[in-house]
């Protein structure tokens, strides 16, 4: 069987979210680079994959997909449904709120974060830290209700793993190669959650493969 | 059975989601006033229910929830056999693709449309052009590639109405309502798939029921 197609390059964090739970699957897939500074995203081939002309896109025999947490949900529910917890309606509805949380508390007040310190620099622009300390802000205040949350379980959505921990992953790797890493510091349950999956091969081998070359 | 509590302002795009999904599956639900202009939300009462202190939250016995698209899965999901089938009984990635479109492509621009045009001037205020033109432009952009998908799909995953459809019906009824409703209506497939979701009986008892102002005399 032809093994799964990533589209995209790993230092995106929509796209390495998905080498996560790719990872985490132990599924077979390989990483198809699209380049950006050709405007290979925006080529009718590409378009073809994913209409709003972005990464990731994705491909599993005659299935298209796109959307970073619609193609990790695809692939947990393929090779490792234990993630969703589907057959047990209390576990997967927490899990379907973390995963929302994730999106639009963690992550969205991460993006402008990543965006003024990794993603602007590497284009000639500078670093709006008027933007960065807002943000910072109110990640603070997600980590609070998430320090609470770890306190008394192992887990964002109980005390078993599921994607909407590994959702995290590729945004909070990112974050530590900013100067703003320590905002963990102050939250020792977080710490804990966070250096517990970092500890994980798939997250490892992520880590691994976002390093820029040398 | 008890009817479901929801949590919220009657009148909050992302409350009137969940609104909509509780009426295509029948349910009894009540809303549960949380005033924002109060700071109700901040308060610790709502912040047990929602720690991130934002409406909506659901209350269904012993289960609370929030996020409204997670408050829309649940729904689906544990009530799969009362009215509409939002979900289908094998999961469709197409669906979880045009779910995540919907919050990432569509929500983005539409609400800061919806909320500049219809909730600045219900309080008072009056829209910020430059919001305003911006949003514009970029759901333009967004719809296209709906309009391309809908000359394709009667519905978003395919032939059938799901929860998909359903989580855009708020943001689709508050936008048709304001001078950038052209936005949906200049195009002709997005128009029909509007048009279709606001005929559905569910849709309209959920519509009937917002306490909006009447518009202003001519």
């Amino acid at each position: 069987m032809a093994p799964m197609k990533l589209y995209g390059a790993t230092v995106s964090w929509n796209v390495t979210r998905c080498v996560v739970a790719l990872e985490e699957a132990g599924a077979e897939y390989q990483i198809v680079p699209i380049d950006f500074a050709t405007a290979e995203h925006k080529s009718p081939d590409h378009l073809a994959r994913n209409p709003f002309g972005q990464v990731p896109a994705f491909q599993d025999g005659d299935l298209h997909l796109w959307e970073s947490r619609a193609i990790c949900k695809y692939v947990a529910r393929k090779h490792k449904p234990d993630l969703l917890r589907e057959g047990n309606l209390k576990e997967s509805a927490m899990m379907e709120v973390c995963l929302e949380v994730e999106a639009n508390q963690y992550t969205a007040a991460l993006n402008p974060i990543l965006y003024q310190c990794l993603v602007s620099p590497m284009f000639g622009g500078t670093t709006d830290q008027k933007v960065v300390e807002e943000n910072l802000e109110k990640l603070k205040k997600v980590l609070e209700v998430y320090e609470a949350r770890l306190a008394k379980h192992k887990y964002l959505a109980g005390d078993f793993l599921s994607l909407a921990d590994l959702n995290h992953v590729s945004v909070t790797l990112c974050l530590l190669a900013t100067p703003h890493a320590s905002v963990f510091d102050a939250y020792p349950h977080v710490k804990a959650w966070w250096d517990g999956l970092m500890a994980r091969p798939s997250v490892q081998k992520v880590a691994a493969l976002m390093k820029p070359s040398a | 059975m008890a009817p479901l509590k929801l949590y919220g302002m009657p009148l909050s795009p992302n409350v009137v989601r969940v609104a909509t999904v509780l009426n295509e599956k029948g349910l009894d639900f009540e809303i549960i006033p949380v005033d924002l202009t109060t700071g109700a939300h901040k308060q610790p009462d709502f912040l047990a229910l929602n720690p991130f202190g934002q409406i909506p939250a659901l209350v269904d016995g012993d289960e609370v929830l929030y996020e409204s698209r997670a408050i829309n899965r649940y729904i689906a999901t544990k009530y799969a056999s009362s009215g509409a089938a939002l979900l289908p009984a094998t999961p469709s990635a197409k669906l979880e693709v045009w779910l995540e479109v919907e919050s990432h492509h569509f929500y983005p621009n539409a609400s800061p449309l919806v909320f500049q045009l219809v909730f600045r001037p219900l309080f008072g205020g009056s829209p910020d052009p430059v919001v305003v033109d911006k949003h514009a432009h970029e759901l333009a952009k967004v719809l296209d590639v709906y309009e391309a998908h809908l000359a394709q799909n009667k519905y978003l995953a395919g032939d059938q109405f799901t929860l998909a459809d359903a989580n855009h019906a708020s943001y689709l009824l508050y936008l048709t309502k304001t001078p950038k409703a052209g936005l949906v209506n200049d195009r002709p497939h997005v128009k029909a798939w509007w048009e279709d979701i606001a005929a559905r009986p569910a849709f309209q008892k959920t519509a009937a029921a917002l306490p909006l102002p009447p518009p202003p005399s001519a």
